[in-house]
């Protein structure tokens, strides 16, 4: 069996980049921040993502620097517990959250269904300005004393102890909440009501499924975080008691109201980058992917599921046995539509003609590491190994397994698979695969060796640790900056290739999906005819438009056990 | 997206615009019920611990002011629903007076609103440093019922003797009250809003059989605001109420 090392290296094809399109059809700065056309608001969202992830970026550098010795050389403990609060306010609500459904979402959903435009344009840029809004009011925390109450705000250090700007903070995740909110509505109306002619329900490309169960989180999740922090606010302002004891409040509360948001968040962040590796899967094995009404609906089964679990993260408040029991089991059960995933991904693999382009690789990066990552979740949701691992270097790996690992991979992979859509251009392979394996190499590097501090006890959000635990955490360091590299890379050689890349074409991989029929970049109506859409989703042997022989030496072997 | 006539660019159809607006505006109102969801769990935790200090609370609000807004809330969601009517069939006129009317009801609420809460100021029962929940009990006002005063005493005795810290509880009570009434009149303001335009709107001519999404929209979202009274009203006047 003939095995292409890249797919776009045997095209040979030269193409032009089309006359007019999204991006040169007005010009000007007003033409940018006064845009309703979802395309230019998914590039606006990419710039202030990007933004916030070097943000919460910087300060990750600082901490792991910081913890190279067990002493701490950097900075005094006041400023540590800053340091790693600002990293996750930063990093959850303002890059992982709005992060794969604002910027890819935005970008490649109306184009995926055949639409010319979201439900509603206005909308979609008002949320962009409303996360603008929310982003002020957190930098100016950030800038005028920072925030030192960690991401989670607990009570009653959040609403009464802490000398740090929480006010601003909340306030300013409160305005970012209906930015989620809109983005969420929008996505799912436009499901409903903005298909091609032919687009059904299961012809969606499992990229819309997976958003459109994200939206429901959005929307049924976001409300109870900005009622809470809002609540929070007004404690900290007017002296009322809703969470503080003193005042006959209950702190506990706080913490379900806060996680009936904020785990729901975890499956905000992971359902996406999902969505993005079942495009990628299929397209680069060049399979029909295997199972596709059971990816679909482990997407939807993942949000609602994902509803009922939060109380997992209190095990140790002294919650009542049988609820821990109840929320415990109901965690286990989060692991089969994602195991659903795992193994349909797999499947798909089997037998396909795999080329290891660049967004592959950040698939099946994807794949192991949420492997990791989700298997000690369940680690964690486990009552008796819970309460010793609890609160130590072990969750913070887990998470960071699920949220690096797992959701900046398939960001990352969907970046370099819609790139050439969104640019019109190529970027350059070589360099690309190569920064895959260092992120990849320094991800590994940084995180694994936190299992094992965990394991062995060493408690997170602390800025010093017992000595015997330092060749650890300079390994963790060193990997940090090798991923710290593994970021930079893309960044610049995909700045390079707005410029210098090749042009693409409208379909270089080839991927079977609508938003592959129209130009690259597409022009501002995204379609100048409607589609018509009369093939089965993922179907790679039947579609003569792919025109699969000339990229493909010799014909494609027949997969051995097809999904249908 | 280019518009022609009431048919936005994005859409191929004016069924297919509606449709989206319809569902757009349910699913927003799904939103908002877990939005007021989070206060409403908070108060039925806090009712469940501290259910003296609710009940004291409950007796201080006046059900009369209370009662006559719920049904002045009812009334405005008649003339709303009267104005929707009105926009389908056609009757530019009374679509315009049925939202005149919805208007001057809902401000009438908000009005209502205003007195009760100068009542609760006047009888330090504002969440805060200067809260005293006993405040109308000590310093009865000249053309104040000397009964009433009697009475409010002996309950506050008895609550006070069952929950020794009910002040704090009691303040609480009025967290969520003005919580839950100042998030509702909140909405209301923004509905106001809303009807000031349609009504120009209106006045413009701009709704047809063909055409009335806003009127029906906003009509849906008023309504909701109206149901959100409908659960507010008995929770914070009637229970426990036995004065």
């Amino acid at each position: 069996m003939h095995t292409p090392t890249s797919t776009r290296a045997a095209t040979g094809a030269v193409y032009k980049m089309p006359q007019e399109h999204y991006l040169n059809s007005t010009y000007g700065i007003r033409s940018w921040l006064l845009t309703t056309d979802h395309k230019r608001i998914a590039l606006l969202y990419l710039l202030s993502v990007t933004f916030f992830f070097f943000v919460g970026g910087m300060f990750a550098t600082i901490i792991r620097i910081h913890l190279m010795t067990p002493q701490g050389f950097l900075v005094t403990p006041e400023t540590y517990n800053k340091l790693f609060t600002m990293h996750g306010v930063a990093m959850i609500f303002f890059f992982l959250i709005p992060s794969i459904p604002a910027v890819l979402g935005n970008f490649a959903l109306p184009l995926m269904i055949g639409a010319k435009d979201l439900a509603f344009p206005k909308i979609n840029l008002l949320s962009w300005y409303l996360y603008i809004l929310g982003g002020c009011f957190v930098l100016y925390s950030f800038s005028t004393g920072g925030l030192d109450t960690g991401w989670t705000f607990y009570t009653p250090l959040s609403s009464v102890y802490s000398n740090s700007a929480v006010t601003p903070a909340v306030l300013g995740i409160f305005i970012n909440g209906f930015s989620s909110i809109l983005t969420g509505l929008n996505f799912v109306v436009t499901v409903h009501t903005m298909r091609a002619p032919g687009m059904t329900w299961f012809r969606l490309p499992l990229f819309v499924w997976a958003q459109y169960a994200t939206s429901i989180i959005f929307i049924l999740g976001t409300p109870v975080i900005a009622i809470t922090l809002l609540l929070v606010g007004l404690e900290r302002m007017f002296h009322l008691g809703f969470f503080n004891p003193a005042l006959g409040g209950d702190p506990i509360l706080f913490q379900h109201l806060f996680w009936f948001y904020s785990h729901p968040a975890v499956y905000i962040m992971i359902l996406p980058a999902m969505g993005v590796i079942s495009e990628i899967i299929p397209t680069f094995a060049r399979k029909p992917i295997f199972g596709y009404s059971f990816i679909a609906g482990s997407s939807i089964a993942i949000a609602v599921i994902g509803f009922f679990v939060w109380a997992h993260h209190m095990f140790l408040t002294g919650e009542s046995v049988y609820a821990a029991l109840a929320f415990s089991f109901l965690s286990y059960l989060v692991a089969i539509p994602s195991a659903v995933k795992v193994f349909n991904w797999t499947s798909t693999l089997y037998q396909g003609s795999i080329s290891w382009d660049t967004p592959m690789l950040y698939g099946l990066g994807f794949i192991g590491l949420f492997l990791i990552g989700g298997l000690t979740g369940l680690f964690l949701a486990c009552l008796g190994l819970d309460i010793h691992i609890h609160d130590t270097y072990f969750v913070v790996a887990h998470f960071h397994y699920i949220m690096v690992g797992g959701a900046v991979m398939g960001y990352l992979g969907g970046i370099h698979f819609w790139w050439p859509k969104i640019s019109g251009r190529l970027y350059p392979e070589y360099l690309a695969r190569v920064s895959a394996i260092i992120l990849f190499t320094g991800f590994n590097l940084t995180f694994f060796p936190q299992f094992i501090l965990g394991y062995l006890g060493m408690p997170r959000r602390y800025h010093s640790y017992p000595p015997e635990f330092q060749v650890l955490n300079v390994m963790s360091t060193a990997g940090a900056s090798i991923l710290a590299l593994g970021y930079l890379l893309p960044m610049m050689y995909l700045v390079w290739s707005l410029k210098y890349g090749t042009v693409a074409g409208p379909n270089p991989w080839p991927a079977t999906g609508l938003e592959w029929k129209t130009d690259s970049p597409p022009p501002t109506e995204n379609f100048l005819v409607t589609p018509e859409v009369t093939w089965e989703p993922y179907d790679f042997e039947t579609r003569p438009d792919l025109e699969l022989d000339h990229i493909v030496a010799g014909k494609l072997p027949a997969p051995a056990h097809g999904d249908d | 997206m280019h518009r022609t006539g009431e048919l936005y660019g994005q859409f191929e159809t004016l069924e297919q615009q509606k449709e989206s607006a319809a569902l757009g505006m349910w699913v927003f109102l799904s939103t908002e019920v877990l939005f007021f969801g989070g206060l409403f769990m908070t108060y039925t935790l806090n009712r469940h611990y501290y259910g003296v200090a609710f009940g004291v609370g409950s007796n201080t609000l006046d059900l009369k002011l209370g009662g006559a807004n719920t049904v002045v809330l009812i009334l405005s969601s008649l003339t709303m629903a009267m104005s929707v009517w009105a926009s389908h069939v056609g009757k530019r006129k009374a679509t315009t007076s049925f939202l005149i009317a919805t208007l001057v009801l809902g401000t009438a609420f908000l009005g209502v609103k205003v007195i009760e809460y100068k009542q609760k100021f006047d009888h330090h029962l504002i969440p805060g440093y200067h809260f005293q929940i006993d405040y109308r009990a000590q310093h009865p006002a000249p053309n104040d019922d000397p009964k009433e005063i009697e009475a409010e005493k002996e309950e506050l005795s008895k609550a006070f003797a069952k929950d020794p810290d009910l002040n704090a509880h009691a303040q609480l009570y009025f967290s969520l009250y003005f919580g839950m009434t100042g998030l509702h009149a909140l909405h209301m303001i923004v509905g106001a809003g809303m009807l000031v335009w349609l009504i120009r709107q209106s006045l413009l001519g701009r709704f047809t059989p063909t055409y009335n999404t806003p009127v029906e929209m906003i009509g849906l979202y008023w309504h909701f605001v109206d149901i959100v009274w409908i659960y507010l009203f008995p929770l914070l006047y009637l229970i426990d109420r036995h004065r």
